[in-house]
């Protein structure tokens, strides 16, 4: 029980997927302007990433591996998200509309985030159970939540404050980025 | 324009003019998450060099097949044979690289590079041209990748490609190499580069002026 909730810390803060992994950078850097659609993002790739862990877990170990194709490992993990993501799209548009509205424009961006596909691939890598799966997707997920929440936060205030002409955009978030990552890592010591 | 003219003109809007890297900012992720030595750097730009190359022909070649509705998903498929292909070479020839850049490898394929430049280009243009493309923004990618490694390695350990430079004396900067360095100082060189532009560009406009 210990284990699993280290885990789940470690997956949120000390292995951040963003800060220590550089995994969804491009979304973390893109959409991180306003707090609200930073969350939308955030939620939506929580979302998409617990599932995706699920199903590539089961594609993995009950298709690939018996039939010893796990050189397709790749073109298979990254076929099962997109249509995974088309299908979440699809499902929310008749189901929850309003989620639907709230989302939409960024779940077609999430096939090509490459923390679904990265976090994956380090299940496969790290040889982690179904629960294990699930839960570093999950956990995951909710870490660049965290990560991406606060950068928007931060960037807002940089809007009226006053920056180098060279430093506008894509540097002085970047620099941002790499302060808030420094602050994570005082968290290092937390779990083993 | 003559043949040979355009071609170096779709080589040179790569690695300058729309260089992915420094002008684009596309593809971060492996950009700050390789680059903690110039190697590192140097391979990660040469196996995303090799897909662009690849699968920006192979792109031009089919472009009249690809219905305009899958090809998204057709244009990953490609991307991504090409991916294993580089994967399962690195693997067997350069075993050390391969674990180095370790899972950024098969993450190529959501490299946005490559499929921006397969929607962009390679669906619209000629074989020839599109391949001198992927070149061109390969190079400028492993150019990129190469300095900002090169800068990291340079401060977190006082070498570089593994050859130590600044000598016994000097204290490595150990927070370059970390994550955290990744992101500061890639921001810290986008901004250099960026104030080069800058210049360049007030220069060319006085003397138009003028």
């Amino acid at each position: 029980m210990l284990n699993l909730l280290l885990f789940m810390v470690s997956c949120v803060i000390t292995n951040n997927f963003i800060f220590s992994r550089f995994l969804g950078c491009c979304p973390f850097l893109g959409v991180s302007n306003k707090v609200e659609t930073a969350v939308s993002m955030g939620i939506a790739v929580t979302f998409v990433m617990t599932l995706a862990s699920l199903i590539t877990y089961i594609v993995y170990h009950f298709v690939l591996l018996p039939l010893s194709l796990s050189f397709m490992q790749t073109i298979a993990f990254i076929l099962v998200i997109a249509a995974l993501v088309q299908f979440v799209e699809m499902f929310l548009k008749k189901a929850s509309p309003s989620l639907y509205s709230a989302l939409g424009i960024y779940l077609p961006l999430i096939t090509t985030n490459c923390a679904v596909l990265g976090v994956a691939t380090l299940n496969v890598n790290n040889d982690y159970n179904l629960l294990y799966s699930v839960l570093n997707g999950c956990f995951g997920g909710i870490g660049f939540l965290l990560a991406i929440t606060l950068m928007a936060g931060v960037r807002e205030r940089l809007e009226s404050s006053k920056i180098p002409e060279c430093m506008k955009g894509f540097p002085i978030s970047l620099v941002t980025a790499g302060l808030m990552a420094m602050a994570f890592m005082g968290f290092n010591g937390l779990v083993k | 324009m003559s043949k040979d003219n355009k071609l170096s003109k779709i080589f040179l809007n790569g690695v300058i003019t729309e260089n992915p890297t420094f002008r684009l900012v596309l593809g971060t992720c492996p950009t700050m998450a390789v680059t903690t030595s110039a190697l590192n750097g140097l391979g990660m730009g040469a196996a995303a060099t090799f897909v662009l190359i690849g699968s920006n022909t192979v792109i031009s070649l089919l472009r009249k097949f690809i219905p305009d509705r899958v090809r998204i998903p057709a244009f990953i498929v490609v991307i991504c044979t090409f991916v294993t292909m580089i994967q399962l070479i690195m693997q067997a020839y350069l075993p050390s690289l391969y674990a180095a850049l370790g899972i950024f490898i098969p993450l190529i394929v959501v490299n946005c590079i490559i499929l921006a430049r397969a929607e962009a280009f390679a669906s619209k243009n000629p074989v020839l041209d599109s391949a001198v493309d992927g070149l061109g923004m390969g190079v400028g990618f492993t150019l990129a990748l190469t300095l900002i490694g090169a800068v990291r390695e340079l401060l977190g350990n006082g070498s570089l490609f593994g050859v130590n430079i600044l000598g016994e004396s000097y204290q490595p900067m150990l927070l370059a190499v970390l994550a955290s360095g990744g992101f500061l100082t890639f921001g810290l060189m986008l901004g250099v580069f960026n104030a080069i532009m800058n210049k360049i560009r007030l220069k060319r406009i006085r003397e138009e002026a003028r």
